[in-house]
């Protein structure tokens, strides 16, 4: 069986991101950027299925502006064994949505035939949380979103959720799409040989034309601003003091 | 324009207060149809018809929606998606799961996490763990989206709108349920209590992470806890509040032993007042607490506690 791992370029969750005064967005010029966390731990998670004898071949597939190569070199360098880059913009402040970033790979997959898709179940750029499921509902396979354990058993995988109450064990049909949570696996860096490796291995560059698909924007971004702001309070010495303040002064307790 | 709201049915139940909020943030979008769907709901359907602000709730009766699985019931959605302008849910791991799908299948974007709606077509939503507030203006005919509910008032009792029963046959093969593994407690829910009490790595252990409800149930709170926290094993996914965790706007919100990092701001950075308790006078989160504690929480906890 082959799986499918879409990878995003986004600005690295170390960065404290700025936003342009004018409202226009947010500034990406010379921010450090890194692959999705989540699609890290999707890439892990495609790893161990190979490690395991699962799983025959990862192919992983980013979806942007040019510079999302470098994405995908680290997930060759992690142990994925081919790459697609789609080039859908030109622009680094374009985010391509996820309907069109969907469609896109449902093109993949129909070109590919993967029994299994592997997404992160957030990007947090965007922090949608829908590619996932809006692909699947595009192949009419089934879905288990923000998975904490996954273990595949002939035809079916069995997946363990993390839903408001708890967990959820579920067992969908295959192929199916899984979109993975935080707690699913703890993904391992690449080694130095690894990344020397990674440089060899394919990478197909192909554009959003080549699979017919439009990826024109359906929601027009107004402004973006900043949240307004919360100040700083004070510091209290003692736990009287603190007991004070809320039953006094904020009157929440 | 008419809207059409997916409740969600637990264990029976109507999630009410999460339906509640989510009928404020759309009053100003229509009339308001709520879906409840699952076998036995009956009383859930009554309640949501007691809702103020709805005036019709279908009530999809059949097994193949219990255990809120996905599929049957995003395909549910889209069989009478032709009749509503809108199409919208409180944000959480149920909606998030179904109304993508419902999204792609109507061949529309799917817009999550409102903040506010500003008219039919705009909508303010968070990016980048809140750092940024986008305003984004739909050019879909439908619009599917969950609304952040955090920050909103629940709709009050009162209504009276009919329940009408509706008859899908969709299909329910592709997935089953097995179990679920949901924690019984008598403690607030953590997205509507008027106080929360989170721990964080600091907290140091499980059996340590009784401190903290210890305190929380002394100032009937529910309990929350940072990503660390949750990922090392002192308390359980539910609990975590963040950009991937819960999103809380209480009364009261108190950090104990949480640094602060963004991610873990977006999540409770609404609440009305902020307490913080870290040994680190230099940690994130006092930037953001109203009062903050320099202290040793093995010592400062058990004094709140026995002194509130
Ligand atoms: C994709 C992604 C998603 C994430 N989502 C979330 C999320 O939803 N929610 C979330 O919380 N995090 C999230 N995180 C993780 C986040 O970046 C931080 O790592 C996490 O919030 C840190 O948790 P913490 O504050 O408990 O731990 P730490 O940062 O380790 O802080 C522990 C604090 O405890 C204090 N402390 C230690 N001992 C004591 C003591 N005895 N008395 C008093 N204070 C003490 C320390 O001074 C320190 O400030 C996410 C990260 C990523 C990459
Ligand atoms: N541009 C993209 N390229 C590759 N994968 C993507 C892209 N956008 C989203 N994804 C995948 O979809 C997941 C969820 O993203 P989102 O729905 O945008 O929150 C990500 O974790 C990725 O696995």
């Amino acid at each position: 069986m082959k799986v499918l791992v879409p990878v995003k370029r986004v600005i690295d969750y170390n960065v404290k991101v700025r936003v342009k005064a004018d409202g226009s967005g947010v500034d990406l010029a010379n921010v450090k950027m890194s692959m999705n966390p989540f699609d890290e731990i999707a890439v892990e998670q495609a790893i161990r299925l190979k490690e395991a004898g699962v799983v025959e071949e990862i192919i992983v597939v980013s979806i942007g502006v040019k510079q999302a190569q470098e994405t995908l070199r680290t997930a060759l360098a992690m142990g994925a064994d081919r790459a697609i880059l789609i080039v859908a913009t030109e622009d680094v402040q374009q985010d391509i949505e996820p309907l069109a970033v969907a469609k896109l790979l449902k093109a993949v997959v129909d070109a590919e035939g993967p029994g299994l898709v592997l997404c992160g179940k957030q990007a947090i750029d965007n922090d949608m949380n829908a590619t996932g499921q809006m692909l699947s509902a595009l192949l009419g396979w089934s879905q288990a979103t923000f998975a904490s354990e996954l273990a595949i058993e002939g035809g079916h995988a069995v997946v363990t959720r993390e839903v408001d109450g708890g967990l959820q064990t579920i067992k969908v049909a295959m192929p199916t799409v899984v979109t993975v949570d935080l707690r699913l696996n703890e993904p391992r860096y690449a080694s130095l040989p690894n990344i020397m490796k990674a440089k060899k291995k394919q990478l197909d560059e192909k554009t959003a034309a080549d699979y017919g698909v439009d990826v024109t924007p359906r929601l027009s971004v107004v402004k973006t601003v900043e949240p307004a702001g919360r100040k700083a309070g004070i510091k209290v010495a003692s736990v009287d003091e603190l007991i004070a303040k809320l039953k006094d002064e904020a009157g929440v307790i | 324009m008419a809207v059409l709201v997916l409740g969600e049915v637990i264990d029976g139940a109507l999630a009410t207060d999460q339906l509640a909020k989510t009928l404020t943030a759309v009053a100003s979008l229509g009339a308001v149809t709520v879906l409840v769907a699952g076998a036995g709901g009956d009383a859930a359907a009554a309640e949501a018809a007691g809702l103020q602000g709805v005036t019709r709730v279908l009530f999809a009766d059949d097994a193949v929606f219990s255990h809120a699985m996905s599929e049957p019931t995003a395909a549910l959605v889209v069989s009478l998606a032709g009749d509503y302008s809108h199409i919208v849910a409180a944000s959480g791991a149920y909606s998030k799961s179904v109304l993508p799908r419902v999204a792609a299948l109507l061949d529309v974007m799917m817009i999550s996490e409102v903040l506010t709606v500003i008219d039919g077509d705009t909508f303010e939503r968070p990016i980048y763990a809140g750092n940024a507030i986008q305003t984004v203006k739909s050019m879909d005919a439908t619009k599917v989206m969950t609304i952040r509910t955090a920050t909103f008032d629940g709709a009050g009792v009162g209504g009276s709108a009919a329940v009408e029963k509706i008859a899908v046959s969709v299909d329910g093969a592709m997935s089953a349920w097995v179990e679920d593994k949901l924690a019984a407690s008598d403690r607030p829910e953590l997205t509507s209590a008027g106080i929360v009490v989170s721990g964080g790595r600091g907290v140091g252990s499980e059996a340590d992470f009784a401190m903290i409800e210890a305190l929380a149930d002394k100032l009937g709170a529910a309990v929350g806890a940072s990503r660390a926290a949750v990922d090392s094993g002192y308390a359980p996914n539910d609990w975590q509040v963040g950009q991937t965790g819960k999103v809380v706007a209480p009364n009261l919100y108190v950090a104990v032993g949480i640094s602060g990092a963004i991610q873990h701001l977006a999540g409770m950075k609404d609440s009305k007042v902020i307490v913080a308790i870290n040994k680190d006078e230099e940690a994130p989160i006092f930037q953001v607490a109203d009062y903050g504690l320099v202290a040793d929480l093995f010592v400062a906890v058990p004094e709140l506690t026995e002194k509130l």
